[in-house]
């Protein structure tokens, strides 16, 4: 048995996000106005036997925690 | 004769200037990132570029190659690691440097000449060079920001980290492209120099 996963992973907070900042400031500029605190992040989809095991695979591969939060979705 | 290992992951790109410059100062040859095998180098460097293409995160992939399970135990018997740009993020990947590195602020490659600044001229990187001393030396990266969560973010104004004993070293300048008076600077040279020194019996 098989289950489709997603991780979703993001900048730690307080980590400057320049990827996020751009995106922040190119928006107005084809006028969408009143957006802020942009973050870009990345998206894993994977397929697993064992979703029990997703925690630890974040920990040591797909994330580097020391910069970086996750969620399993 | 101090014997230089250079690692070669796919996607390596500065290897062969790693290699030429460690042959200026001793014998060098290259490390597969597949073999577990160091074939008994006196030191090891680990060069830029852009390791299993820097998928993921730049370092994130490499760090689990068999050459760095060999150079994680090379570096806690306190064998000598030199770590590049690209070698630089593997290593705090592979948690033999405390820290991470995350993308320039200004999001662009930056590539010119930099001035630093020798703060510890007793390092085995650096015994050849005096305190003080300014090295000419090229940068050339996306991702060399660093950063560590103690103890308020990122840290400006450094070049490169060392570990707590001394004898693992992380710079994201590029000493092997400074080795020569014809590419305008030969300061590189030095940190091969010091490695090679360190190495030799007293």
């Amino acid at each position: 048995v098989t289950s489709r996963k997603r991780v979703l992973i993001r900048p730690k907070a307080g980590i400057l996000d320049p990827q996020g900042q751009t995106v922040e400031r190119a928006l107005p500029a084809l006028g969408f106005e009143g957006v802020s605190e942009v973050r870009v992040g990345r998206l894993v989809e994977l397929t697993v036997e064992d979703e029990s095991q997703l925690p630890e695979m974040c920990e040591r591969l797909l994330t580097n925690p020391l910069i970086e939060d996750y969620e399993i979705e | 004769v101090t014997r230089f290992g250079v690692v070669r992951f796919p996607g390596s790109c500065d290897d062969v200037d790693a290699l030429l410059a460690a042959r200026r100062y001793g014998d060098g040859e290259l490390l597969w990132h597949g073999d577990r095998d160091l074939k008994g180098v006196d030191a090891v460097v680990i060069p830029g570029g852009f390791s299993y293409g820097d998928y993921l995160r730049v370092g994130a992939i490499a760090r689990f190659s068999p050459v760095m399970e060999a150079v994680a135990e090379f570096a806690a018997d306190g064998g000598p690691v030199l770590g590049i740009c690209n070698g630089f993020q593997v290593l705090c990947e592979a948690h033999l440097l405390p820290g991470a590195l995350l993308p320039n602020t200004s999001l662009r490659f930056i590539a010119r000449q930099v001035d630093i600044v020798v703060a510890n001229a007793a390092s085995p990187f650096t015994r050849a060079a005096a305190e003080g001393e300014r090295l000419s030396i090229p940068v050339k990266h996306t991702t060399g920001r660093y950063y560590h969560p103690d103890p308020d973010g990122s840290v400006g104004d450094i070049a490169g980290v060392s570990n707590e004993a001394g004898n693992v070293l992380g710079l994201m300048p590029h000493p092997e492209h400074a080795v020569d008076p014809l590419t305008g600077s030969s300061d590189g040279g030095k940190l091969f120099e010091s490695m090679a020194l360190a190495q030799a019996p007293a």
